[in-house]
């Protein structure tokens, strides 16, 4: 569903992902993890054909993000950092026009919004101004603009932040349910998120990856925290190392 | 064409719930009817004057449309060039500042869509500004006799310079993500344009006749003598197309930046 080549990003000097391999398959929830700055955006907006790599590529069912991007587009749901949303717009309204730029069939559209909205638990603000919502539910208001044409392949950006406990675990809950038939990647920093919801990890730092497995093959003998501080301390010492080497 | 409507549809939502649409409205309705009042009382006064000096041998008697409804379109357009930039300036820029452009990009739209349909919303506004300020020359209709042909025509040429000036309103709004930029930029470009037939008296030649082919006001005041010609059709229509030509170029380049 998603298979990533060498994908680097570089502005001018400064290289912000470099030489990023990963794939997910049908019914995997990957978690991305890295600690900030670690170019988890940059190469999520690469995936969302938002940005265009530099170097590499990358293919989402099939479609490559930059020569097939309008295929690609049809077939990801993609929740940015910051949700979008209109501030003039009420949530019906809002949901309503992305179910009609996303190609939600007009016959089924109202029943579809009324079923999202119920899913990312937001029915009883439907006719709230966007504007008028706490970071909470602008967040689940994103997610339900990232599923709501049923999209092959979902790619959350820290879906989870700013929400109060209740509501995080309803989230996760959601996107335990989604990746039963979609293919989710989950990009955040905090780890229970990863061990409670996914089942494939991939680690970056500095740009590259430092590991990629299966959730239940990772945590066999260490806990994940371990993991992520043992990976991530290396990979600065070695991009240290190569600093310097490139410096002398 | 379904996607067009989409954000047409989206972006009249904001003009109309947003107070923007009726503030400029409500604007321009304020000020041409000033201007209306204006002329209409140096016609006035004209029409007296003519009128004493009859019984000395007759001085012409003042045109109705002459000095009021081609006064008024004309100044109609001094005032567009400053209250077009107000509307076009948030356009685009808006959703760059507020991510949601993020959103346009990556979903199933094209470019191009995205900019028609902006541009048509901006066509619903300005010819319902437009539509509104009509009942002056309508007033005209009732209580006088002006000639009917030129005010029509006269109109579609304010018309047509009004969406010539929002399509380069919107390219200037495309290349930045901020509003106060894009409401000033395109406010110098469309006096730029307003007064480009300016040195052409003492230029003289070919670039004379460019820039007066280049003048908005040349090009309207043909449609208020009711001279509707290919070459002022093909003017504004390219003029239009240019704006929409480059606001797509804008968008595609920060796509692959």
């Amino acid at each position: 569903m998603i298979e990533v080549v060498n994908l680097s990003k570089s502005y001018g000097d400064y290289i912000a992902v470099s030489d990023v391999s990963f794939s997910a398959e049908k019914g995997q929830i990957v978690g991305f993890l890295g600690p900030n700055g670690a170019g988890k955006t940059t190469t999520i907006r690469m995936l969302a054909t938002y940005l265009p790599p530099t170097s590499g590529c990358a293919s989402i069912a099939g479609y490559d993000v930059v020569s097939q991007a309008d295929e690609v587009r049809k077939r990801i749901g993609y929740l940015p950092e910051n949700p979008p949303l209109y501030p003039e717009m009420t949530v019906r309204e809002y949901l309503k026009f992305i179910a009609e730029i996303k190609g939600v069939a007009r016959a089924t559209m109202a029943e579809r919004i009324d079923q999202v909205m119920e899913q990312c638990f937001i029915t009883d603000v439907r006719n709230k101004l966007c504007q008028h919502l706490s970071r909470g539910y602008r967040q689940r208001v994103g997610l339900a603009q990232a599923i709501i044409h049923e999209p092959q392949v979902i790619i959350l950006d820290e879906p989870t932040s700013g929400l109060d406990p209740k509501q995080i675990i309803e989230i996760r809950q959601l996107i335990r349910s989604l990746g039963e038939s979609h293919t989710v990647l989950l990009s955040t920093h905090i780890l229970p998120e990863v061990s409670m919801v996914c089942n494939k990890v991939v680690i970056i730092n500095r740009g590259r990856v430092v590991i990629e497995s299966m959730l239940n093959q990772l945590t066999k003998d260490k806990d994940l925290e371990q993991i992520f501080l043992e990976s991530v301390s290396r990979e600065d010492q070695q991009g240290l190392q190569r600093e310097i080497s490139l410096a002398s | 064409m379904r996607n067009i409507i989409a954000i047409c549809k989206r972006e009249l939502l904001s003009f109309f719930v947003s107070p923007i649409a009726y503030f400029v409205i409500t604007g321009f309705a304020l000020l041409v009817g000033f201007f209306f009042f204006n002329y209409l009382a140096f016609f006035a006064r004209m029409y007296e004057m003519s009128q004493m000096m009859a019984f000395r041998g007759g001085a012409e008697l003042p045109n109705l449309n002459q000095v009021v409804i081609e006064g008024l379109f004309q100044t109609m357009v001094v005032i567009l060039v400053f209250l077009i930039p107000l509307l076009t300036m948030r356009i685009i820029a808006e959703e760059k500042r507020r991510g949601t452009f993020e959103l346009l990009i990556t979903s199933p739209v094209s470019v191009s869509q995205v900019v028609w349909g902006k541009f048509l919303s901006l066509a619903v506004v300005i010819i319902t500004m437009l539509a509104v300020s009509f009942i002056f020359p309508l007033l005209l209709m009732v209580y006088g006799n002006p000639e009917i042909p030129p005010i029509i025509s006269g109109f579609c040429g304010v018309a047509l310079c009004a969406l010539g000036f929002a399509s380069i309103g919107m390219a200037v709004s495309s290349f930045t993500e901020n509003q106060i930029v894009a409401g000033v930029s395109s406010m110098v470009v469309l006096l730029l344009l307003y007064v480009i037939q300016a040195p052409a008296e003492s230029l003289g030649g070919t670039s004379a006749e460019v820039l007066r082919y280049l003048s908005p006001i040349d090009q309207v005041q043909q449609f208020l003598r009711g001279v509707i010609s290919l070459k002022s059709l093909t003017y504004f229509a390219s003029l239009i197309l240019f704006g929409i030509f480059l606001s797509q170029r804008a968008l595609e380049a920060h796509r692959w930046r």
